[in-house]
């Protein structure tokens, strides 16, 4: 009975050491998938675009507008387009956002609160093809063609008011939880010195949240950049567009040309590059909306670390 | 220095006391208070708005039709056309998504915040997952389109449609949802305290063991509800479908056909259906069933989260 204990006895029977090794190598396996999915996209995107962008005719990159079954590919009609349906949905969406982020964060009772967030929370969950619908049906008639007289049925217009509703919650939300970060001696020190709740906010509790709002709205960018069943139902130009910065004209924003040579009539057989084209324009979606989102991330991390 | 000397005023007991009662409205702060009000309310109003408008052009038709609604498959005649094959379609690609990206991604997650060293690599991990949980939904449809429809038809699933079927799109939105169920699940497994798994080491147990008997079924609320969550997400999705092919128009609904011509052939889903009611030329199509399409649509969303919300509130672990 002297026998002495060595670590051989504790490391348990085979069996249970067998089965860690093969587990742990499952979970690392899963762990992977996610890497191996992001090179799935970048090998599937840039093959095609690749074959795109070496036998496409430099020259159709710069013409009259995006008409890729007749070969022209003119992409700064797709930027423009994404520029202006996303800026004027950031210009919607950042006042509402922030408006209602700073009220619940700061003015409104725990009671209100309660209720408010779950309301936001329900506009946040409504699928784009909903709002797409409505600003087809709703926003278009009744509000671009009411203040703008000389609106067609599609506009850009109509499709950045939809987006704008779409991401407003995506504002209102990210920056109300980082107003909600700052520390109470912040507050307290500045109701301290005799300043009311509206100077604290604007001049003490906004630029310590400066960073969540600015996170929340690159987010919001991203988002609006990306969307595509709004711009694809209401902005029209299904089948080209031609090179406008005229939000009351129809437009075809990148996400919107993608979807549209998607579901044409002959399914992704175009003429010449038409398919290859399609790639092209989601690789430099991936890219920017990758840009984006890697800037957002850095700027929540800064939020988040200064707590 | 000097300036602020200059500028400061003499602090007598008169005006301080006057300073602190601050009589009469407050013009600056009233406005301010009042214009973010008013932006919140905006916002209110714009979403009840929005319910309404589709409430009452979806009201004829959810009164004349009631749950005919429902269970009548697509058709070219708007008196009996349904959404019954959208919400099979839906149904088996959600089917697919659980079978498919809950495993894989609660997995991950276990490895990411159980096994993973805290070195470059894991934060490499967690980054690309962050960036993968913001990449546009049709890129998805585009990686679908590039590698998931071959897949299938390499597999041998490809049938009628040539691997545009509703297989190649479970694989593809369970693609789409993967990261946000990773980050959810992590979130759900980092709350659970350290000492619970240092209580399970303690008696010998290792590290799968911990997992599985003290981790696990204390995230599972969370995680559960992440998964409820990400359900109603990948249901809403459109964008991808359309790239891989979904059938946007009217197709003949296999009613006796295989249940592998049926896996394999035409598919469509609840908001596909939507977006091709708008685009019909006849006009009930637009302007009377697809709002009550996306009322069925709202009702499923609304019914999932709500779940997921009761889940939370029934099985929230208190430490």
């Amino acid at each position: 009975m002297t026998h002495q204990l060595t670590l051989a006895d504790l490391a348990g029977n085979k069996k249970r050491r067998n089965r860690e090794r093969r587990v742990k190598r499952v979970f690392v396996a899963a762990g992977f998938v996610s890497i191996a999915i992001s090179v799935l996209i970048i090998v599937s995107l840039a093959g095609e675009a690749w074959t795109f962008i070496s036998q496409v005719d430099l020259s159709d990159l710069w013409t009259v507008g995006w008409f890729p079954r007749r070969g022209l590919y003119d992409i700064p009609t797709l930027v423009i387009a994404t520029t202006v349906i996303a800026g004027i949905g950031m210009l919607v969406a950042v006042p509402l956002g922030l408006g209602a982020a700073a009220y619940l964060a700061e003015y409104a009772s725990p009671r209100a609160r309660r209720w408010l967030k779950p309301t936001i929370e329900i506009l946040a969950g409504i699928p784009s093809v909903v709002l797409g619908f409505w600003a087809l049906t709703f926003i278009s008639p009744e509000i671009v063609a009411r203040f703008f007289s000389s609106a067609k049925p599609f506009t850009m217009m109509a499709a950045a008011l939809g987006v704008g509703v779409l991401i407003t919650p995506l504002v209102a939300t990210v920056s109300e939880d980082a107003m909600r970060a700052v520390p109470i001696e912040l507050r307290e020190a500045s109701y301290g010195l005799g300043a009311d709740r509206s100077t604290t906010v604007r001049k003490v509790v906004f630029p310590a949240a400066l960073s969540g709002i600015v996170a929340s709205m690159i987010l919001a960018l991203s988002r609006a950049i990306g969307e595509t069943m709004i711009v694809f139902m209401a902005a029209g130009a299904v089948g080209g567009a031609l090179r406008t910065f005229n939000p009351l004209e129809p437009g075809q924003t990148m996400t919107a040309a993608v979807a549209s040579l998607a579901t044409g009539s002959d399914q992704v057989a175009g003429e010449g590059l038409a398919f290859q084209s399609l790639f092209f324009v989601g690789l430099l979606l991936f890219l920017i909306t990758l840009a984006l989102n890697s800037l957002s991330n850095r700027f929540v991390r800064k939020y988040r670390e200064l707590y | 220095m000097s300036t602020a000397t200059t500028r400061r005023q003499e602090a007598t007991e008169a005006e301080v006391a006057k300073a602190i009662r601050k009589s009469g409205i407050q013009w600056r702060a009233t406005i301010f208070h009042a214009a973010l009000l008013l932006l919140l309310l905006t916002t209110l109003v714009i979403l009840f708005v929005l319910l309404a408008d589709i409430m009452i052009n979806a009201w004829p038709t959810l009164r004349d039709r009631g749950t005919s609604f429902v269970t009548d498959g697509l058709s070219l005649n708007p008196e009996t056309a349904g959404v019954f094959t959208g919400i099979m379609g839906s149904l088996v690609i959600a089917g697919i998504v659980v079978l498919l990206a809950f495993p894989i991604g609660l997995a991950s997650a276990i490895y990411l915040e159980e096994y993973a060293l805290d070195n470059r690599l894991s934060r490499f991990l967690d980054t690309t997952v962050r960036n993968l949980a913001g990449v546009p939904s049709i890129v998805y449809g585009l990686l679908g389109l590039a590698m998931f429809v071959p897949l299938v038809r390499t597999i041998g699933m490809g049938g009628a449609t040539d691997g545009k079927n509703v297989i190649a799109a479970g694989i593809t939105m369970s693609a789409l949802v993967l990261p946000i169920v990773i980050i959810t699940s992590s979130e759900a497994i980092r709350a659970v305290p350290n000492s619970i798994r240092e209580a399970g080491y303690g008696v010998g147990a290792t590290k799968w063991e911990v997992v599985r008997s003290h981790v696990l079924p204390s995230a599972l609320p969370g995680i559960l509800t992440g998964t409820v969550l990400t359900l109603a997400r990948a249901i809403g999705e459109t964008a991808p479908l359309l790239v891989i092919g979904v059938a946007t128009g009217y197709f003949a609904p296999s009613g006796d056909a295989t249940v592998f011509d049926q896996l394999t052939g035409s598919y469509t889903a609840l908001p596909v259906v939507v977006f091709s009611w708008s685009r019909q030329t006849q006009a009930e199509f637009a302007d009377t069933l697809a709002p009550a399409a996306i009322v069925v649509l709202l009702a499923v969303l609304f019914v999932l989260n709500g779940a997921a919300i009761w889940l939370r509130n029934r099985t929230e672990n208190r430490w």
